[in-house]
């Protein structure tokens, strides 16, 4: 989802050069001449099991150009101006959506994606709030957000359950926050009953006084940093991304530190985002593109790939293959109906994600 | 025609790297999404959120600066007086950091201060009670005094190597005693240094919003920070220029104090 946001901020500047200096960026790509031809790539950083791409390679004879962008934001341009085309593409729920709305995405030919069957039925549902029909994507990663606690500085009376806990005055200074505007209102508007895609001026209201009155409990509002943080004992309870969770426990094992890590999921309701695979109108290898999302779908390249991003896969085929142990954690695999109340953030327009920002700035400011 | 060959990569690259994102952002703060032409981006500082981070950058780019100042000169005067050269070794230990990336030497002040840090170790050590270091506008100040202290250092290093020593003979042997021959001599002739110095430590302080964002916990926003968010998190590059150009002022008026002050360039850096 989100990686080093400098980095993204290095990039965006270089994106501005090159897009000032030769117009719409690079030459298109030419068609594959021979054999089985090309497929263009764009995924998120470190997503991908680098061996698979050879896999597929090697299977299919068709030959991966494989690009990578930090955020959904750096990527959207790029597919818009077309400058180069991508054949399939890897974005978040919520930009999945702004893309469908701006006829930018190609209706999938699930007759050459066979292997989609392997995706739990449970996420092509939840798909629908940002893919209707489930026309245009499959999913590959997905994960909720929730409140990781320090065994070792909450006593086990004051576990948090839900988002609520987060005002609680006993966690003064040793709250961390999400520093991004949807997340830290997803937080809010959660714990007032709300939905987190609001779009009433009042409740956004209401969940901004929210997040000002906790302002001074909280610690400080990072992204990445929430997890060396927390590892490293600074806060007692932080708001995380689940896909984080293994990499925490295997670093807590690996310090043989004196406290543990836990995730909860809140009472209220979560975030359940989804990336998914997606094939841009412009595609110029677009059956290439259908094999390359199905091989993504064959539950042992899923595994493959699960094992090194660590991020919860939707392919139940995958799933059955993992140890009892990893299926049984339920940081990164929640039993479905703690999810009862969880929604998936949806795309609410230019104007609506305005508000957002004004309203995260007054908080900021406060 | 020699020299003009010999200058044409750097005016590629002033153009190509200076000039046309210069112009980008003059673009994109003067209009608004459709493309047509506004000033609501750059009057948008006056509304409450955005006059409060710059007014609160403002504060702590002046605090940091005094500090800077007052740690420099007497340091830039030690090291005139041990006569030490200009590629000597304490000078050299002086830019040495500087060498380092910028954001490391504020991860590694991240380190120092944590509640858990480096710092609060060795108080614990001790077995007296551990501070709240970071996260606090002291903290920023104090991340803003480290980064930038070098940038005060040198250029007023440089003027006063150049004051002629029997100048302060003089004054000495007419009678002026330590704080007369300070503020008669030392003072004025090193004023372009100040000023030098001055504008390369408040510029960047003013702007940085990496300084706040690790060392101020993303609590205090800045108004580097207003301007940071509305171009990375990909909202609204209208606004984020419109407000660049706000501070484009303050970067014009300190050009200009360095010019009415420093007309030789004698307080360069380096």
């Amino acid at each position: 989802m989100k990686k080093n946001r400098y980095v993204a901020a290095a990039g965006l500047v270089l994106g501005v050069v090159s897009v000032s200096l030769w117009g719409c960026g690079g030459k298109a790509p030419a068609k594959g001449q021979e054999g089985a031809g090309e497929v263009y790539v764009y995924n998120w950083g470190e997503y991908i099991d680098e061996e698979v791409i050879s896999m597929f390679e090697e299977e299919t004879g068709i030959k991966v150009v494989y690009d990578m962008f930090e955020t959904n934001e750096d990527m959207y341009p790029v597919i818009e101006a077309g400058g180069r085309t991508y054949d399939v593409v890897c974005p978040s729920d919520y930009m999945i959506q702004k893309m469908v709305e701006n006829n930018m995405l190609a209706e999938l030919n699930f007759d050459n994606i066979p292997n989609v069957k392997e995706i739990d039925p449970e996420y092509m549902e939840r798909s629908k709030s940002f893919d209707p029909e489930n026309k245009y994507s499959v999913p590959y990663c997905w994960g909720t957000v929730g409140i990781l606690y320090n065994t070792g500085m909450v006593a086990p009376e004051d576990v948090p359950t839900k988002w609520s806990d987060l005002w609680d005055e006993k966690f003064k200074g040793e709250i961390l926050m999400q520093d991004s505007v949807r997340d830290a209102f997803m937080v809010a508007l959660k714990s007032l009953g709300y939905s987190m895609n609001s779009e009433s001026t009042e409740e956004l209201e209401e969940a901004r006084d929210l997040l000002i009155s906790q302002k001074p409990l909280v610690q400080a509002y990072v992204i990445d940093q929430v997890r060396d943080k927390m590892i490293g004992g600074e806060a007692a309870v932080g708001v995380i991304y689940s896909g984080e969770m293994l990499y925490i426990q295997e670093e807590v094992a690996a310090q043989n530190l004196d406290y543990s890590l836990e995730y909860v999921i809140p009472e209220e309701g979560t975030n359940v985002w989804i990336d998914s695979w997606v094939i841009p109108a412009n595609a110029k290898n677009k059956e290439n593109a259908e094999k390359w999302i199905d091989f993504m779908c064959r539950p042992d390249i899923a595994k493959m790939n699960f094992e090194y991003i660590t991020y919860p896969t939707p392919n139940k085929g995958a799933f059955d293959l993992l140890d009892e142990e990893l299926q049984n954690n339920k940081a990164l695999f929640p039993d479905v109906n703690s999810l009862d109340n969880c929604e998936v953030f949806r795309y609410l327009g230019d104007e609506v994600d305005t508000v957002y920002n004004d309203l995260w700035k007054e908080v900021k400011s406060n | 025609m020699s020299k003009k060959l010999l200058s044409f990569p750097y005016l590629v690259w002033m153009t190509g790297f200076m000039v046309i994102p210069l112009l980008l952002i003059v673009y994109y703060g003067l209009t608004d999404r459709t493309g047509a032409f506004t000033l609501a981006n750059v009057v948008s500082i006056i509304t409450a959120e955005h006059a409060k981070a710059l007014w609160l950058s403002l504060g702590l780019s002046f605090v940091s600066t005094a500090v800077c100042l007052v740690l420099a000169y007497p340091l830039a005067m030690i090291l005139r007086k041990r006569n030490v050269g200009r590629g000597s070794f304490v000078v050299f230990i002086f830019i040495l950091p500087m060498w380092m990336n910028f954001l490391l030497r504020t991860l590694a002040w991240q380190t120092l201060l944590e509640r858990n840090g480096v710092i609060n170790g060795i108080l614990r050590g001790l077995h007296l009670p551990t501070q709240s270091l970071i996260n606090t506008p002291g903290a920023i100040i104090l991340g803003m005094v480290y980064n930038f202290l070098p940038f005060m250092v040198l250029p007023i290093y440089n003027v006063l190597c150049k004051i002629d020593d029997n100048t302060i003979s003089a004054a000495q042997d007419l009678g002026a005693n330590f704080w007369q021959t300070l503020t008669r001599i030392w003072l004025p002739l090193s004023v372009p240094g100040i000023i030098s110095g001055i504008t390369m430590v408040f510029v960047p302080a003013l702007t940085t919003f990496v300084i706040s964002n690790l060392l101020g916990g993303s609590k205090i926003l800045l108004i580097g920070n207003v301007i940071e968010q509305e171009f990375t998190r990909g909202s609204n590059w209208h606004l984020g220029s419109g407000l660049s150009l706000v501070l484009m002022v303050f970067i014009l008026a300190s050009m200009a104090l360095i010019a009415k002050y420093d007309k030789n360039g004698e307080g360069t850096a380096f």
